[in-house]
């Protein structure tokens, strides 16, 4: 509170028609966390600033003193919506350290689950859309469909949000008997109905008004803030790592990169559901081919990582995961820097809502999908 | 004392003839605003308490699931139980608000509708305050509630408290325009402002049947505007809970904070029996031309049943909307209303008045 304050006092810092609006910590739209220093003329956003620090948990300062395969277990309660990719970034740096070459069934479980987290972070994303631009209905559609997938994580390793799956050589268990069948139902089901969402929200009228036009990030704009992933694609940055730099099972797979280059939040929206098409269709190619074989590859008890520097970075649902391993040979890491999509998508928010009305930075703000663990690590 | 329920006004004359024998002028007079004053606080609480909880069993059944269950068969005491957590809850006021305007503004907003409240006829006999410019005095009360709004949002000296009392005050100012001349419209063709009349003159047919196009065209410009006018639905900006955290009450808590949610559904209530009364008939039962031995059996329920159940429909329309659609924005809000609904009601007015004037009615 004490920048306000100084603010105030310091008039001549603040023009008299202008209005500082604290927007969080505690607000709904946030979705956590993070706290908006809005400056406003009536309804009109003039400037953004975003606070952020709130939920910070120290993750990188810690994994130093930790072994390789517990930092697997923080990494999920970043973006805790797109856990198993994160569990896989570090899984695949580690592997990639010690030359590991993993079974090719690891690889076809890694990437389906991979795709089933992606549809169960859109899915909670779209409810959440719907709710921030008043749409209260998208909450439940979203989440009785989101709960079929948290149920199939559920039976295949214990855990519905953060499943630490993964391990370095491999997945902890095998996938459940029942598994495949499950998936196979699942994407038959939600073929059915994804089109419900177009009819709920997508086509309706208010819906497009409300968001064809606005929040406009140009390519360029979008390259320099580093934005990725969905947000990014919206923009005409072709980003996606699963086609630039194809992991696990990825170069095996035939999909689409979704971009479009309308660049507003119409476009952000579209591209993710387009995306839970394309992560079916992904599915839909593996889940019959799943080669039969050990789910992990035997890694000695204490793994050490060479000396040296390590990069991988993985596709999650909101854009590019980085993890920077610097080793000095030990069996804890001398640093790890997380590069997450979240922290970088929240700063293009300023560029994108400047000028528009309040109503459309909680809709741009939704757009980003943010996860506020994900931005403060 | 005899009672009929065709007829509300055998009782009620009863009752006035039996306490003006029994007390002084002055004594009768008093005694029946008190009782007046009683059956309508009565029925405004009952029947706010049933509309939430309707309207969470409705959003329940929107949204796939099955609301409150637990308290009561089928969570029918749920709204009890909430409303009685509600009254004894701390006030909470903020130290810098406005004292005296923050105490005032929810008691503008629920007096205001008790005020619009009083002219609606429920069933024959069976409304308060008849007199020849009832759908004028309605509109004039109606927009009292804005002032409240507005009061609130200032006086809790808190930021998107007084965002929220704009947005509110210019979508109410703006949308009383086309509530008043969609209102206009059926008074064309009525030839009344006097509720008892505009009933009486849909016995044959409702307006909405019998000024077909115009009529049809006005009744729905009055859903939207009306909707509107109570802050709900698709227009809920003032209260906008992803953007304003809840609006001008924000800082409201306990009783003071349930007289807007009150006053809200009563409003809700008001759109809907006002929408009953002047499109849809009032309490007059549904009758279709020659059909003798039809009309007749329609005539066996009652009009208050009539009057309830068209009000219910109403209501459950703006509910339905108010859980499907997506919030407007506030530039949206009031290009809907100056750039289309404005137009379109003045080309309505001229439109009836064609109609009238040329006699192509039923």
């Amino acid at each position: 509170m004490s920048e306000i304050r100084e603010i105030i006092l310091n008039s001549d810092r603040l023009a008299t028609d202008e209005y500082l609006v604290n927007m969080g910590p505690q607000h709904p739209s946030t979705h956590g966390v993070l706290r908006m220093l809005v400056r406003l003329e009536g309804e009109k956003v003039l400037n953004i600033e975003p606070h952020i620090g709130y939920i910070h948990s120290g993750i990188e300062k810690m994994c130093e003193a930790i072994s390789y395969p517990q930092i697997i277990h923080l990494t999920d309660r970043m973006d805790y919506l797109s856990a198993h990719m994160n569990n896989e970034a570090v899984a695949l740096c580690v592997e990639k350290a010690l030359q590991v070459e993993v079974p090719d069934r690891v690889n076809y479980i890694r990437t389906i689950m991979d795709e089933l987290s992606r549809l169960a972070s859109h899915q909670l994303w779209w409810c959440v859309m719907g709710m921030d631009l008043g749409a209260l209905t998208t909450f439940f559609y979203g989440l009785r469909d989101r709960e079929k997938i948290l149920d199939i994580f559920e039976e295949t390793c214990g855990a519905r949000l953060t499943v630490n799956y993964n391990l370095p050589g491999g997945v902890m268990f095998d996938i459940h008997p029942n598994f495949q069948k499950r998936v196979k139902d699942f994407v038959k089901y939600f073929r059915t109905k994804l089109p419900e969402y177009d009819q709920l929200l997508s086509g309706n009228v208010i819906f497009r008004e409300r968001t064809s036009g606005i929040g406009y990030l140009s390519p360029a704009d979008a390259i320099e803030y580093g934005v990725t992933g969905p947000s990014g694609r919206a923009s005409g940055f072709s980003c996606d790592l699963r086609k630039h730099q194809p992991y696990s099972a990825y170069p095996l797979v035939k999909f689409n990169e979704i971009l479009d280059h309308r660049c507003d939040t119409l476009a952000r929206y579209e591209v993710r559901i387009k995306e839970m098409y394309e992560s079916l269709s992904i599915i839909d190619q593996l889940i019959d081919n799943i080669p039969e074989g050990e789910y992990a590859v035997k890694m000695k008890g204490v793994i050490k990582l060479p000396e040296g520097e390590f990069f991988q970075r993985v596709e999650t649902a909101r854009g590019e995961f980085g993890v920077f391993v610097i080793s000095d040979g030990k069996k804890n890491p001398y640093r790890v820097k997380f590069r997450s999509p979240g922290f970088s998508n929240l700063f293009a928010l300023n560029k994108m809502a400047k000028g528009h009305k309040i109503a459309d930075l909680v809709a741009i703000m939704s757009t980003l999908d943010l996860v506020i663990p994900d931005i403060d690590r | 004392m005899a009672f009929n329920i065709y007829d509300f006004s055998n009782l009620t004359h009863t009752i006035h003839v039996g306490l003006q024998e029994s007390f002084s002028p002055f004594m009768a007079t008093t005694l029946e605003w008190v009782i007046v004053g009683t059956a309508y606080l009565l029925f405004v609480a009952l029947f706010g308490l049933l509309l939430v909880y309707a309207e969470r069993k409705v959003c329940a059944a929107f949204q796939q699931r099955l609301g409150p269950m637990r308290v009561g068969y089928w969570g029918l005491l749920q709204t009890i139980a909430d409303f009685i957590k509600l009254l004894m809850k701390e006030l909470i006021m903020p130290r810098k608000a406005d004292r005296f305007l923050y105490n005032l503004a929810p008691f503008i907003v629920i007096i205001a509708s008790f005020l619009a409240i009083a002219v609606i006829p429920f069933a024959p006999g069976l409304q308060s305050l008849d007199f020849d410019i009832g759908i004028f005095y309605l509109t004039a009360v109606s927009s009292v509630g804005v002032i409240g709004i507005l009061l609130a949002g200032w006086s809790s000296n808190n930021k998107y408290s007084l965002i929220g009392a704009m947005r509110s005050g210019a979508q109410i100012l703006s949308y009383e325009l086309s509530v008043s001349l969609s209102l206009l419209t059926m008074i064309v063709f009525a030839g009344s402002m006097q509720f008892s009349t505009i009933v009486e003159q849909q016995r044959g047919a409702w307006f909405i049947f019998s000024g077909h196009v115009p009529a049809i065209i006005a009744f729905i410009v009055f859903l939207i505007a009306g909707t509107a006018e109570t802050n709900r639905g698709p227009f809920d900006l003032a209260e906008a809970e992803s953007e304003l955290t809840a609006g001008f009450h924000t800082e409201y808590s306990g009783i003071k904070f349930a007289f807007f949610f009150l006053a809200e559904y009563i409003n809700l209530f008001i759109i809907s029996a006002v929408a009953t009364t002047v499109f849809l008939g009032g309490w007059m039962p549904l009758h279709f031309g020659n059909l003798e031995s039809f009309n007749h059996a329609m005539d066996f329920i009652p009009p208050i049943v009539w009057f309830f159940m068209k009000v219910w429909v109403v209501i459950f329309i703006i509910m339905w909307f108010k859980w499907t659609f997506p919030r407007l924005r506030v530039d949206q809000i009031l290009t809907l209303e100056w750039k289309y609904l404005l137009p379109i009601n003045l080309v309505n007015i001229l439109l009836m008045a064609l109609v009238v004037l040329t006699k192509f009615h039923f």
